[in-house]
């Protein structure tokens, strides 16, 4: 025998399930209950920058759209900042900016979408930058473990991006950037399975 | 740079994305490999919370929606510990949770289950752990409910906890049960998880010593997120 090593083992994921909302956006479960819900104002209103907003629809393997997501967005500031201690320069981060959001969909429609500004270039790994991206966490009814991908922008240069030079099929690399369909409004849809699946990320 | 990296999270501890028993995966599971992803800024950073977020009363689910008196069902506290997968406490970092009543009923406008709402329960609560790690709540145990699934399925009785830790890629929901249920074992959406010793991680079990003699019962639940490399050597490694 070995000596043992200790670690503890991460929590399995469970499903988020279809009342998710109860817990994370009461107010779109039919009850007001706190004085504050979180994650309603991802830039705060003085931050710097482009306002930007983002919307779209998840889509399942039929291609129904998928009406109880739930879809957390973390992101850097318009100088490619973020508010947290591992970031060298967050003391210089936009003040009041939060840099995280959680949105819900249209329970009729299944859009979502949400306000923020556009991010700047993010130092990446080995002093390579990244485009500018927010990085999305969905859950649902239905899925196991909160899935993770990203936004990049169609009107950015993205062809260094470190991590979408990753992805070996290279017109998959589309199901990661948002189109332009207006000054400041973009479309982002993700589709779980099938045709055009996105690119979820094992980070 | 090189941040200090986080363990890659074990997938074949996780339930996998595809698991036909639990039917509404079927449609919702991405069938293509995921991008695996070394750590950058994007991914050991991650939001934060502080007091200023939250009321004290909010992890009190017997009191925080109560209206004429306090909820039906049996009182309960859950607490525990959020760790990280090196044993160490997760500090300041919010939790949240929700829950059906002492019923089974959920007060959601998409529930229609016939057990009544409760009208002193709201059935959803948050803190911030202390500078330890631990957490409290108190509230009622949750019911067990039929769902939509084979035509006789029930949950077990369970509490839905969401947690954040430090970084964005720690990011987790779950679901804590209670010792004891017979109903753990016949639930799909339990059975999602491919090892029984994942399974056991997620049910607290009776904490008599954290009872409150003559008021409520207790259930211990401590939570793991990913934990990450020390950063002993990390000076040398990064001067490669």
């Amino acid at each position: 025998m070995v000596q043992p090593l200790n670690y503890l083992k991460e929590s399995p994921s469970q499903t988020a399930g279809p009342y998710v909302h109860i817990g994370l956006a009461p107010a779109a479960a039919g009850f007001n209950i706190f004085e504050r819900e979180l994650g309603w104002d991802i830039a705060g209103p003085d931050a710097q920058g482009t306002r930007i907003r983002v919307e779209g629809v998840v889509y399942d393997g039929t291609g129904v759209p998928v009406k109880d997501v739930l879809i957390e967005a973390w992101q850097a500031d318009a100088n490619g900042i973020y508010p947290h201690v591992e970031d060298p320069r967050h003391a210089d981060c936009a003040r009041g900016f939060r840099g995280w959001g959680r949105v819900i969909t249209d329970f009729d429609t299944g859009v979502w979408g949400f306000d923020t500004i556009k991010p700047g270039v993010v130092q990446g790994r080995n002093a390579r930058p990244m485009a500018p991206h927010i990085n999305l966490w969905i859950v649902a009814r239905g899925i196991n473990i909160g899935l993770n991908t990203r936004i990049y922008f169609d009107d950015e240069d993205n062809a260094a991006d470190p991590v979408l030079n990753l992805v070996e099929q290279v017109h998959r690399r589309d199901t990661l950037i948002a189109h332009k369909t207006g000054p400041n409004t973009y479309r982002f849809d993700i589709r779980l399975q099938g045709e055009g699946e996105t690119v979820f990320m094992d980070i | 740079m090189k941040p200090a990296e986080f363990y890659q999270r074990d997938r074949l501890w996780q339930p996998p994305a595809l698991t036909p028993d639990y039917k509404t995966s079927v449609a919702r599971s991405p069938r293509l490999a995921m991008l695996s992803l070394q750590s950058s800024m994007s991914e050991i950073t991650g939001p934060t919370f502080d007091h200023s977020d939250i009321d004290a009363i909010d992890n009190d689910l017997i009191k925080n929606y109560a209206k004429t008196g306090d909820p039906v069902g049996e009182r309960i506290i859950v607490h525990g510990r959020v760790l990280d997968e090196n044993g160490r406490g997760v500090p300041n970092t919010l939790v949240e949770i929700w829950q059906a009543n002492a019923g089974g009923r959920y007060r959601h406008k998409k529930d229609s289950y016939l057990a009544p709402i409760d009208p002193n329960f709201g059935g959803c609560g948050r803190t911030i752990t202390d500078d330890q790690g631990y957490y409290s709540f108190r509230t009622v145990k949750p019911g067990a409910y039929p769902w939509r699934n084979w035509v006789n399925n029930w949950r077990p009785a369970h509490i839905h906890v969401s947690v954040f830790g430090t970084a964005f890629s720690q990011r987790l929901i779950t679901q804590m049960y209670f010792e004891g249920d017979p109903l753990i074992a016949k639930c799909p959406i339990v059975q999602t998880i491919p090892d029984q010793r994942a399974i056991d991680q997620l049910i607290a079990p009776l904490d008599l010593n954290a009872a409150v003699p003559l008021d409520c019962l207790a259930y211990k639940f401590d939570i793991v997120l990913r934990g990450r490399r020390s950063t002993l050597f990390e000076n040398r490694l990064e001067g490669n």
